[in-house]
């Protein structure tokens, strides 16, 4: 497979998943304050802080709310992480290479990409909840024609690496959304409230009714447990790793022997490390901290994938 | 006293006001009677609902933004996207004309091709007088690079996308000849498909011949035309980039193929061999179907400010190791002022007369010629001898004093630049406006495939349309659009089916 190819599929796939995520960032949100008493928390703040990306933020909007939120992550096109740009850039990078994919996943992209671009031209949308869902439903179907319809070959699998990392990588920025916001209301530990939270984060990965069936109960442990190492529940961390290697297996079994892997190696050893580590340990050391590393040794893997394919020196 | 019912008014139907206005019509005769292979059409449409065709139009429409056939425009900062316009009426050309296009064109592909294995080489047709020198000396599309090239089976013309243009009479005539890169092949594929999504009891009334076989049909060919004695040639198409207008149609033939669509900054030469960069390290290439022009090559040898091509792509292809479709230039026998000498070209290489006539065309060149053209511009088309897309054209007709007067000045200042022909008063097709069916002029252009023994000719084309009323000038820069072609098929043919598309 052409490296320009792989490298466009690869962040085709990466792109439509972050979109996605957005979408399903702000859908909790906006879910939340409709269940909760009035100004408990600020809710919007932390959606900013978990993008890493609040300075571009703060240069554009003055007050931190509903409104300025949905607008910047959903439809600021001047924000090259909004989902309206991910999903430009989706589709560009498909576009360039359509024939490397089947014509369902195209068309899918480009319905998806021309959806939210309409919503972002109304000047009111009748309701950003039904939007959002929209959007959730789309990246749905998104999933299903890839998996669907292509082969597994290699595109398939770059695609997949690349909606496994970025999965990864946002379950975990929504599980941070917490750390934001119980620090500042440390009461509300253990309370309906609480509850109420942390059941909206497992509603952001999709997660509430298979954590329900194994767990039942509400427990802040098991719910970090569940987004960090559940081995079968298709958002959890542990699972797009161990997906995230498998791909990379393939991508190396149709390769010349003697070819660099170090985003095989590195993808590895954090699957090993995710299998071997308790949520007693996590929390212990600060879940946030934890967070943070996780998210810069999935970086790491991304940067490994340039060199092994994408942009290697001894082409 | 009986019922009082609805009349049945003619006014509501498509067809009720149609006017053919003095001109060729391709689906009504003189007398406002459907052709022949015409008729179940006209009667199907007949038959719709009023608005019904501009409802259906509308659904294809969507479609071809649904499947992103697409043009952005990118000036526009919020990325407006527009389609090439599609009318919904096809144009049906009768077997027994078709019949005389394929024999015409297959003729003409052969001796384009004699021609130009002969200007790369001895050059005998201008040392027999009857090209002159002068004309292949000042022509900016004869490369001197190309000299002694042996393109393998000396197919030069692999691809071959020809204008042709109808009269008054219905006569069919050659307008120009595309040797380079011509586009617009997979817009016959998905016009195609469209019309049978949204139209598929035409089909059912209609004996339509497929075009569907044109990828596979173009995959052999270039298979065939790879370096020989491989086995199974890795094929590419070259393409400009996501930018190039034409994109959808490379990417669209790449996947269609099965083969790699690959942009210059994917290729590498080394060791004059052609190879791509894959995830896999490097990978050869036998055979490249070029969709850049022939200067964007090979910087070593052609432009060297050219980033869409590959250095050292020409040395490969001399040595034999690459093949490219088309051959680097085949550009020459585009020129305008070389079309007007195919005529004598098919005399001198086949001994043969004409099938398919050109327009007639008079070469300012040559000092009678000239002298007509000038003091008849108001009658003619000028046409500058190296523009495409409908641009350096001078309608004399529709053109202003002033217009006339400056492309004078030119002809004057470079006569080899320019020739001229009469205005033809092109034929129409039944095209659908805002209310009713009207005619708009329209051109053809069928493709070609050269193989190793044989030619074949695409059975229908792309039909191209004036969507403005009275406009001649049916390029998609210049508010053209397109049309399925059907070809009818001559009795016991194999048809188009609508499972396949």
């Amino acid at each position: 497979m052409l490296s320009r190819v792989a490298e466009s599929i690869y962040w085709m796939a990466r792109q439509v998943e972050r979109a996605e995520n957005l979408a399903r960032f702000l859908e909790v949100t906006h879910n939340l304050i409709l269940d909760q008493p009035d100004n408990l928390v600020d809710p919007w703040a932390p959606l900013i802080s978990v993008t890493g990306d609040f300075e571009l933020f703060a240069d554009r909007y003055s007050v931190t709310d509903v409104d300025s939120v949905t607008q910047f992550l959903a439809f600021d096109a001047s924000y090259p992480s909004s989902m309206l740009s991910t999903l430009r850039q989706a589709r560009e990078n498909a576009r360039g290479v359509r024939e490397s994919l089947s014509s369902e996943v195209y068309e899918q992209v480009n319905q998806f990409y021309r959806f939210v671009n309409q919503a972002s031209q109304q000047s009111k949308l009748e309701s950003t909840n039904n939007f959002l869902s929209a959007v959730r439903d789309m990246a749905i179907q998104w999933t299903g024609v890839l998996d669907s319809t292509m082969s597994r070959n290699l595109g398939w699998h770059f695609a997949n690496v690349g909606r496994m990392l970025e999965r990864a990588d946002k379950t975990s920025r929504i599980l941070d959304v917490k750390y934001f916001n119980i620090l500042p209301k440390v009461d509300d530990v253990g309370t309906a409230v609480d509850d109420v939270q942390w059941s909206a984060l497992l509603y952001a990965i999709s997660g509430f009714e298979a954590y329900r069936r194994e767990h039942r109960m509400i427990n802040i442990s098991r719910v970090v447990e569940f987004f960090l190492f559940n081995r079968t529940f298709p958002r959890s961390i542990r699972f797009c790793v161990t997906a995230a290697v498998a791909s990379f297996a393939e991508i190396i079994e149709a390769s010349q022997p003697g070819s660099d892997h170090t985003a095989l190696e590195l993808a590895s050893s954090l699957k090993h490390r995710l299998s071997k580590t308790s949520v007693e340990e996590v929390l212990a050391g600060g879940m946030h901290r934890f967070i943070d590393n996780l998210q810069s040794e999935l970086n790491d893997i991304g940067d490994a994938m340039n060199s092994d394919y994408f942009h290697a020196v001894s082409l | 006293m009986s019922m009082q019912t609805q009349s049945q008014s003619t006014q509501n139907s498509a067809f009720g006001d149609y006017q053919i206005q003095g001109f060729f019509d391709e689906l009504v005769d003189q007398q406002g009677q459907p052709r022949p292979d015409a008729a179940e059409l006209v009667a199907l449409i007949e038959q719709l609902p009023p608005g019904e065709l501009q409802r259906r139009q509308q659904a294809i429409e969507r479609s071809l933004y649904r499947m992103g056939i697409t043009f952005t425009v990118y000036s526009d900062a919020a990325g407006t996207e527009k389609i090439m316009p599609f009318d919904i009426v096809p144009r049906i050309i009768s077997a027994i004309a078709w019949a005389h296009i394929e024999a015409g064109l297959k003729q003409r592909i052969k001796a384009l091709n004699m021609f130009l294995s002969d200007i790369y080489s001895d050059q005998q047709i201008v040392n027999d007088g009857v090209l002159p020198r002068e004309l292949v000396d000042t022509a900016p599309t004869f490369l001197p690079q190309c000299m002694g090239l042996k393109p393998f089976n000396d197919v030069w013309c692999h691809v071959t996308g020809t204008d042709l243009v109808r009269d008054d009479t219905g006569a069919f005539f050659v307008l120009e000849d595309n040797l380079r890169c011509p586009s617009g092949a997979s817009y016959v594929m998905q016009n195609r498909y469209l019309m049978k999504k949204n139209f598929p009891q035409a089909f059912r009334a209609s004996q339509v011949r497929p075009v569907s076989d044109y990828p596979a049909r173009l995959f052999a060919t270039l298979c065939e035309m790879s370096p020989p004695d491989i086995e199974d040639p890795t094929v590419a198409v070259l393409t400009p980039g996501v930018y190039n207008s034409a994109f959808y149609e490379h990417s669209f033939f790449a996947q269609q193929m099965g083969v790699e669509l690959v942009e210059g900054r994917d290729l590498l030469v080394r060791d004059d061999v052609v190879y791509m960069r894959t995830t896999d390290g490097l990978q050869k290439v036998d055979m490249i179907y070029r969709r850049i022009d022939d200067v964007f090559l090979d910087p070593e040898v052609f432009r060297d400010d050219s980033v869409l091509g590959v250095a050292g792509l020409m040395r490969a292809y001399r040595l034999g190791n690459v093949s490219l479709a088309n051959a680097p230039g085949t550009g020459i026998a585009d020129d305008k002022v070389i079309y007007a000498y195919v005529p004598e070209m098919i005399e001198y290489y086949l001994g043969e007369e004409q099938i398919l006539p050109n327009v007639p065309t008079y070469v300012c060149f040559r000092d009678e010629d000239r002298q007509y053209v000038l003091n008849h511009l108001d009658e003619l088309v000028v046409k500058a001898a190296n523009e495409s897309g409908g641009y350096g054209i001078l309608i004399g007709p529709h053109a202003s004093q002033a217009e006339r007067a400056e492309y004078a000045r030119q002809i004057e200042a470079n006569p080899r630049n320019f020739v001229a022909q009469p205005t033809l008063a092109l034929s129409r097709v039944p095209t659908v406006t805002d209310d009713a069916l009207e005619g708009r002029h329209v051109d053809l252009r069928p493709y070609i495939l050269c193989n190793k023994d044989d030619v074949w000719v695409m059975p229908g084309g792309l039909t191209r349309v004036a969507l403005r009323k009275g406009s001649l000038v049916v390029n998609s820069s210049q508010g053209g659009g397109s049309k399925d072609t059907w070809v009818a098929a001559e009795p016991g043919q194999r048809v188009a089916s609508l499972q396949s598309s």
